[in-house]
């Protein structure tokens, strides 16, 4: 209906032409991209040999091992989540849904910890 | 009838439909995993000292694992540009590796990982009988370094019939290492290299046994979150490499050629939901192979 179908024949001149809203990625912007995407791979897969040799390290305790490795992971994820899911750049409404969705997932981590802290059991 | 604002965005929130479907999708699989996470946080606390083993899983294999989820999270984002750049020959070799990534994954899990775990022997040994089985626990050695006490005894099961035979008063088990030389200071922390069973043959009486088993769910806490968490991330694995299948086939070529932003279009939302499995597994794997 309202949609734009470009036959395949004339694709550059879709991408050059078509500078509306709806393209929101031109194909000169993805290819910039591309280097980006293989950096944050290669990152990735760094942090990861990182990860495995810090957990042979003795931080003092196994919780201070357990919040270094999940430091990395937390980074880790970030990356991911804000290049390879374009959530560095990303339109409001998603937000908006991802608020929403941090708030109850921190809601159900607090629900375990009330439930470690019951008064009854201790 | 045509489905609106499957190319175009909406005007008002300047998305295309899946997009917001997939993002509510996921938050969805936030609060899944997030439960069970959860779960995870809460059982791992209340272990007892001792009922939460270490070093049991396959570091260098599970390394490998993480590393070939990353490349396959690489090739579908290069993927999905070759379309923007309406390089369709590259998209399909890309498309085409990362269902190779995500098969192997899977291959890895359950014709390796996961039997691996099937045919090795545990038995959790009484709190009473712990000082009998001393010389292969070494609790004194681990009690004057501070470290966690062992209540299990490890390694191969030599008579299998044991499990069902009531006549059979005792299991023969090929000792892990942990368990043939328990004082080494060596055994005190987990290795990188996995170590296998020695030839050290123990004899452990069934009546100072609590539990005897395969690792499976029902050997321990730890084991059940471990293929509860890693059985539905294989799922979701599974799941996005049908996807993507589908995407590679002739249905593809064939969207491509109507219209090639709409196979884009779905192609970023397979995506979207292949880097949440691989950010999954981001914290998978430190939390059930490395610590």
């Amino acid at each position: 209906m309202n949609e734009t179908h470009e036959p395949v024949g004339t694709e550059i001149a879709a991408v050059t032409t078509d500078g509306h809203a709806a393209h929101e990625h031109a194909a000169h912007d993805v290819s910039k991209h591309i280097r980006a995407y293989l950096m944050v791979g290669l990152t990735l897969i760094v942090f990861t040999a990182i990860t495995v040799a810090l957990s042979y390290i003795d931080f003092g305790s196994q919780k201070a091992n357990i919040a270094v490795a999940m430091l990395v992971a937390t980074f880790k994820a970030g990356l991911v989540a804000a290049i390879f899911m374009h959530l560095s750049n990303e339109k409001r409404m998603i937000y908006r849904i991802l608020i929403f969705t941090a708030f109850f997932v921190l809601g159900l981590f607090f629900l375990t910890y009330l439930a470690w802290y019951d008064p009854i059991v201790r | 009838m045509d489905i609106p604002y499957t190319v175009t965005a909406r005007p008002d929130t300047g998305l295309w439909n899946a997009k917001v479907g997939i993002w509510l999708f996921l938050a969805s699989e936030v609060m899944l995993f997030g439960g069970l996470f959860s779960a995870y946080v809460f059982l791992r606390l209340d272990a007892s000292p001792g009922d939460w083993p270490h070093g049991l899983l396959n570091v260098p294999v599970g390394t490998m694992n993480t590393a070939i989820l990353i490349a396959s999270s690489v090739t579908v984002v290069l993927a999905w540009a070759s379309l923007k750049m309406r390089k369709f020959a590259r998209y399909k070799f890309y498309m085409a590796i990362t269902i190779l990534c995500g098969i192997i994954f899977l291959a890895v899990k359950l014709a390796y990982e996961w039997p691996e775990k099937f045919h090795h022997f545990g038995v959790h040994i009484k709190t009473e009988a712990l000082e009998k089985y001393e010389p292969y626990l070494g609790n004194k050695h681990l009690l004057a370094k501070g470290h966690e006490p062992r209540n299990k005894i490890t390694g191969h099961l030599h008579n299998p019939a044991a499990m069902r035979d009531p006549n059979i008063h005792e299991f023969e088990i090929a000792l892990d290492q942990v368990n043939a030389d328990p004082t080494n200071p060596d055994s005190d922390r987990p290795h990188f290299w996995p170590v296998h069973a020695t030839d050290k043959i123990a004899h452990v009486d069934k009546k100072d046994v609590k539990f005897a088993g395969m690792f499976l769910p029902n050997f321990n806490t730890y084991f059940a979150t471990y293929f509860t968490i890693t059985g539905l991330h294989g799922l979701h694995v599974l799941g996005g490499v049908l996807v993507f299948i589908y995407l590679w086939l002739p249905v593809g070529a064939n969207l491509y050629k109507r219209n090639p932003e709409h196979l884009a279009n779905r192609v970023e939302v397979a995506g979207l939901f292949w880097h949440f499995v691989d950010l999954v597994w981001i914290f998978v794997f430190p939390l059930f192979y490395l610590l």
